[in-house]
């Protein structure tokens, strides 16, 4: 399989990139590990006429842990991010999750700017990128700006990020209390059947916050306020755990596919949320 | 048509030079173009790892991966591991415990070994399969597989611990 015929750059500087994406527009992409996009431009479901490879441009990988703050560049790998203890005591979510996504050789190469900023909806870092209710740093012709991950995603890979932007790194404060991320899958490597991330505040033995997303059960990644909601004040029994699940149910909206019916989903969904409330709840 | 680039990579530590389409894939370069047919071409979808080399300390696939991409890199294939007369202790190992049946996924099991191996010298069993998870086989059940990579990293810590 060959993609077809494109013109390939590696600028070195985020004012290369953006010259190259206001000339080429629409005809324009950047890459950053290329392990969603790759595959699509072989299968020539991508056509990518001018390919921006971002790997020599300054400053864009990189974890930093300040007082509190997380900051994940864009072309930091799934590996780095996995291998950063700093990171791991800090919000070890991130940990977990990264290593249920695809397999060793991907993680390698995969990036977490590359999982937000693509928009498909199997991706795992969108989800809990909305449970940490993190933000996105856009940079484009007019500057930089920043978005909230609860507000980035419109429809399956359609975001707010322009034509002419690139997503430079995610930032959130570094989360307290317990946490899981919890996916079904059919093998290692492929996108969930349904999967949750949960994080939890318990003071006296009550949940004080609680926030829940969930990953590929939509054609967007789902933050479930609802869900949260039905947690929180109460000591997290099977009855709230019950009542989340129902709420998160409520929001999401999965299609049937070559994972299974509608019905399925909805089943899975509602164990991997019950799941993950209580492993969350453990370590809270 | 777009035009071609000049490519340089360190291939089995030699110096590789030469003009190639910004679309051809790195396991084509390898296999076509430097004639390194040991890296294999199984599902061309990212998912089987047959063409798994090591590419600046990581295991990359290589079917998923633009040879412009890997410009400047340094490439290891499994002919750059060992040969027939001096095996590496993965090849080694591998051969004595029957790591393989029909062979097509070994080089790209020996190369991902190889870097596990270098990142994690004493894996335990459930390591190695989960590290060991983008590699698949359709014959062995994976239980030799996972044998012989135990036995490599004994005979190479072995080695280690004589050396030092």
């Amino acid at each position: 399989m060959i993609p077809a015929a494109f013109d390939y750059y590696r600028p070195k500087d985020m004012a290369g990139v953006i010259a190259l994406l206001e000339e080429h527009g629409d005809d324009a992409r950047v890459m950053a590990g290329g392990h969603s996009l790759i595959p699509m431009m072989k299968l020539r479901m991508a056509e990518v006429p001018h390919l921006i490879d971002l790997q020599d441009v300054a400053g864009l990988s990189g974890i930093s842990v300040k007082d509190g703050q997380v900051r994940i560049g864009a072309m930091t790998t799934q590996a780095e991010l996995i291998d950063h203890a700093e990171l791991t005591t800090a919000a070890p979510i991130l940990k977990e999750a990264a290593l249920q996504i695809a397999d060793p050789q991907v993680r390698y190469m995969g990036t977490v700017g590359g999982n937000v900023a693509n928009g498909d909806p199997g991706n795992d870092m969108p989800g809990l990128m909305q449970c940490l209710d993190a933000q996105f740093t856009l940079v484009g012709p007019d500057g930089e700006r920043s978005v909230p991950a609860r507000d980035f995603y419109e429809a399956a890979y359609m975001t707010a990020r322009a034509d002419e932007e690139v997503l430079t790194a995610v930032s959130f404060a570094a989360p307290s209390g317990g946490y899981a991320y919890e996916k079904q899958k059919r093998k290692i490597g492929d996108y969930a059947t349904a999967a949750a991330a949960v994080l939890l505040v318990k003071d006296d033995g009550h949940c004080t916050a609680a926030s829940i997303a969930m990953t590929n059960l939509s054609d967007v990644p789902v933050y479930s306020d609802a869900a949260g909601a039905a947690l929180t004040g109460t000591d997290v029994d099977a009855d709230a755990v019950k009542a989340a699940a129902a709420a998160m149910l409520g929001d999401i909206d999965p299609m049937e596919d070559n994972r299974g019916p509608v019905a399925f989903k909805r089943h899975v969904a509602g164990v991997i949320l019950s799941r993950a409330i209580e492993r969350a709840w453990s370590r809270s | 048509m777009p035009d071609k680039m000049h490519i340089k990579l360190t291939v089995n530590g030699k110096q590789e030079e030469f003009l190639a389409e910004p679309r051809e894939l790195l396991i084509h370069t390898l296999r076509e173009r430097l004639n390194l047919t040991g890296p294999h071409i199984g599902c061309e979808t990212s998912h089987c790892g047959a063409c798994t080399v090591t590419i600046d300390g990581k295991s990359v696939k290589s079917c998923t991966m633009f040879a412009a991409q890997a410009h400047g890199a340094d490439v290891t294939t499994i002919e750059g591991m060992g040969g027939p007369d001096a095996l590496h202790p993965l090849q080694e190992a591998f051969r004595e415990h029957h790591g393989l049946q029909c062979g097509y996924c070994t080089p790209g099991m020996i190369t991902r070994a190889a870097k596990l191996l270098e990142e994690n010298p004493n894996p335990t069993e459930e390591e190695i399969r989960f590290g060991m998870a983008g590699n698949l086989c359709r014959c062995t059940g994976y239980q030799n597989i996972v044998k012989s990579i135990l036995a490599a990293a004994a005979e190479m810590s072995a080695a280690k611990e004589a050396a030092e």
